[in-house]
């Protein structure tokens, strides 16, 4: 058990709390940085995806976990990021200009959408994002001047002012730079006196209104912020692909952005890149595992359906903290063992307020 | 409005459809006073708080507010603006900020004095360390102020109901406001927190120079702490004068008790009741 004792303000805003969190998130980003000499290009492939992933999470957990607004179309900000990416690129821009125009571009569809969540709130809201993402996904369709229609379109090697990334390693990196940015970004901002607007806003609309804080303001603000996260995830993943397409951008990728942060646990940080490696990695389990399965199971259509939809239920019902909140337990466990108690965590079976049908 | 007064209401009507909820209400919040509003339940004692903190706009009426630049009219702001002008409030159903920690809960309400914006938040440069350590000393005051020192850094949601009752009045006093309204502060507390409860507003009173505008209904507190009582039924003013004046208003013993004459008529209405004689 570790007891930190604070004699100093500067203390309380640290990132790293203490000599552990220096020392594990250290090794961690160093054996990112050594992965491209330790595993293949297949899993290299794979980890470059969870970053993408982890960085459209990101957005997702700042709009749905810290400031309480879900939203079922997600996908629509992704694909507004690629697509603008991929026209951009195509049309010569350096790849740093054009993700800015992309992420702009992501958090300018954002705000627009942040306007009627000022007005409807819960279901409501995740009806009109939900028709957002139809909205965007047909636009994507369409308009095949831009877009090439729903022959997709290509789009070049990311171009660094004339250092084309040609190889994976090389674009792992980019998106492991990317995402270590967008990490420390949103934490400075959860310290900040912006952060904390949100999640009051989050936890009681009327007493953040009554300490000041702009509703309105906050609101749309925490929307363009997460578009912008989930365009600059677009980018890097039309990048990833070199070929988009609208299908890529529908209700599905939407759902499973939404899967993606409940699974890894609404409402922390770590639960973003929790998810995002649950996402990618469960198709490759259920792939490997189908082999060693009987033929009539293993063959069956909609195996991975079926296991995602049990995986989500199991986590509504036994986990609603996620996987961050398994992992805080099994720490708790090993840091107070043998001390632990079963009801460490039950809460007190209260109907709080920030549960209630907004 | 009087050079003395910090907020003036005058002549305040809110109709919500057919329910005229308040009715043609005027008082005066003198500068560093305790004043109460006190009534039965459905008094509209609430509505005139959510009046002045802008949850409503009045049907008719003005709420006048010395703020920091010349007195101006609250009822032309915008809800987010009050905090601003030095009001700040608690809720009579406690509305913290459940997941967060004790801590968090008074920063957010240092919200009014960031410093910063979004890009230096998000950058977290010098200046929003320094505006972040300095909301910091000043939420340490009040934590000792209100002696809130064990439950720092608990989380809300595990807290008790008397301990959140404290914790949301230092929340409200984070924002250093000048006028801090009270909707209900002992309601749910026990006997002894209830005393404490008191002290603090007199202390809120005497050595922060705060002025308090509280509802209650714990006549022992109100008459310890309040300087004035503003007693109201059915949305209009009954008495306003100190807690002994108001306490022996005819009107408001009516308001409470009863009349001799209701209660008469009750009997008769029970003994010539058609039902109970075709039942017997």
């Amino acid at each position: 058990m570790r007891f930190i004792f604070k004699t100093d303000y500067a203390q309380d805003i640290k990132l790293a709390r203490h000599g552990g969190h220096l020392f594990w998130y250290g090794s961690l980003l160093l054996v990112l940085a050594a992965v491209p000499w330790l595993f293949d290009e297949y899993w290299l492939a794979q980890l470059t995806f969870v970053l993408i992933y982890s960085i459209a999470g990101l957005g997702l957990m700042l709009l749905a976990g810290f400031t309480g607004l879900f939203s079922l179309g997600h996908a629509a900000f992704l694909g507004v990021g690629a697509y603008t990416q991929a026209a951009l690129t195509n049309a010569g821009l350096p790849f740093p200009l054009a993700l800015a125009c992309a992420a702009g571009l992501s958090a300018g569809v954002g705000w627009l959408v942040g306007l009627p969540a000022l007005r409807v709130k819960g279901i409501y809201l995740g009806i009109a994002t939900l028709s957002l993402g139809f909205i965007v996904e047909e636009v994507f369709a369409r308009w095949e001047s831009v877009t090439g229609g729903n022959a997709g379109t290509h789009i070049q090697k990311p171009d660094l002012f004339g250092w084309v990334l040609e190889s994976g390693t090389q674009f792992y990196f980019l998106c492991l730079l990317i995402t270590v940015v967008a990490t420390l970004a949103i934490l400075n901002l959860l310290r900040s006196p912006t952060g904390r607007a949100l999640v009051a806003i989050r936890d009681s609309e009327i007493s953040a209104q009554s300490m000041g804080i702009h509703l309105a303001y906050y609101k749309t603000l925490s929307f363009s912020l997460s578009a912008a996260l989930a365009g600059i995830a677009g980018a890097l993943y039309a990048h990833k692909l070199q070929f988009i397409s609208p299908d890529q951008f529908n209700i599905l990728q939407s759902i499973d952005l939404l899967l993606m942060i409940v699974i890894g646990g609404v409402g922390s940080v770590h639960g973003a890149f929790l998810g995002a490696i649950f996402l990618i990695s469960m198709p490759q389990v259920i792939a490997l595992s189908k082999d060693h399965l009987p033929a009539a199971v293993g063959q069956a259509p909609g195996l991975q359906g079926l296991v995602y939809g049990v995986v989500l239920i199991a986590f509504v019902l036994f986990e609603p903290q996620g996987l961050y909140g398994r992992w805080l337990k099994i720490r708790t466990y090993l840091q107070m063992f043998p001390f632990y108690r079963k009801g460490m965590f039950k809460r007190q079976k209260s109907f709080q307020k920030s549960d209630r049908l907004k | 409005m009087n050079p003395d007064s910090l907020l003036s209401a005058r002549n305040l009507s809110v109709r919500f459809g057919g329910v005229l909820a308040v009715n043609d209400v005027s008082f005066e919040v003198r500068q560093g006073e305790v004043f109460t509003l006190i009534g039965p339940n459905g008094a509209g004692k609430t509505t005139v708080f959510n009046l002045i903190s802008r949850i409503y706009t009045p049907t008719a009426g003005e709420i006048e507010f010395k703020g920091p630049d010349g007195s101006l009219s609250l009822t032309a702001q915008p809800p987010q603006s009050v905090a601003g002008l030095g009001i700040a409030r608690t809720f009579q159903n406690i509305e913290l900020f459940e997941h967060a920690s004790v801590l968090n809960n008074l920063l957010i309400g240092r919200h009014t004095h960031r410093r910063t914006g979004l890009w230096q938040d998000l950058l977290f440069t010098a200046r929003a360390r320094e505006t972040e350590i300095l909301a910091r000393e000043k939420a340490e005051e009040v934590i000792d102020f209100l002696g809130l020192q064990h439950y720092r850094d608990t989380f809300v949601a595990g807290l008790p109901y008397g301990v959140r009752k404290v914790v949301e009045m230092a929340r409200a006093l984070c924002t250093e406001p000048r006028l801090l309204l009270l909707d209900e502060p002992s309601s749910g507390l026990n006997v002894e927190e209830t005393e404490d409860m008191a002290f603090w507003i007199q202390d809120i009173k005497n050595e922060l120079g705060i002025t308090v505008l509280m509802v209650e209904h714990d006549m022992s507190l109100v008459s310890k702490v309040s300087d004035r009582v503003l007693a109201m039924n059915q949305g209009q003013v009954l008495a306003l004068g100190t807690p002994r004046e108001v306490q022996q208003d005819p009107g408001v013993v009516e308001a409470y008790l009863g009349s001799i004459d209701d209660v008469s008529s009750l009997r008769r209405a029970t003994s010539q009741s058609p039902v109970r004689e075709g039942q017997v």
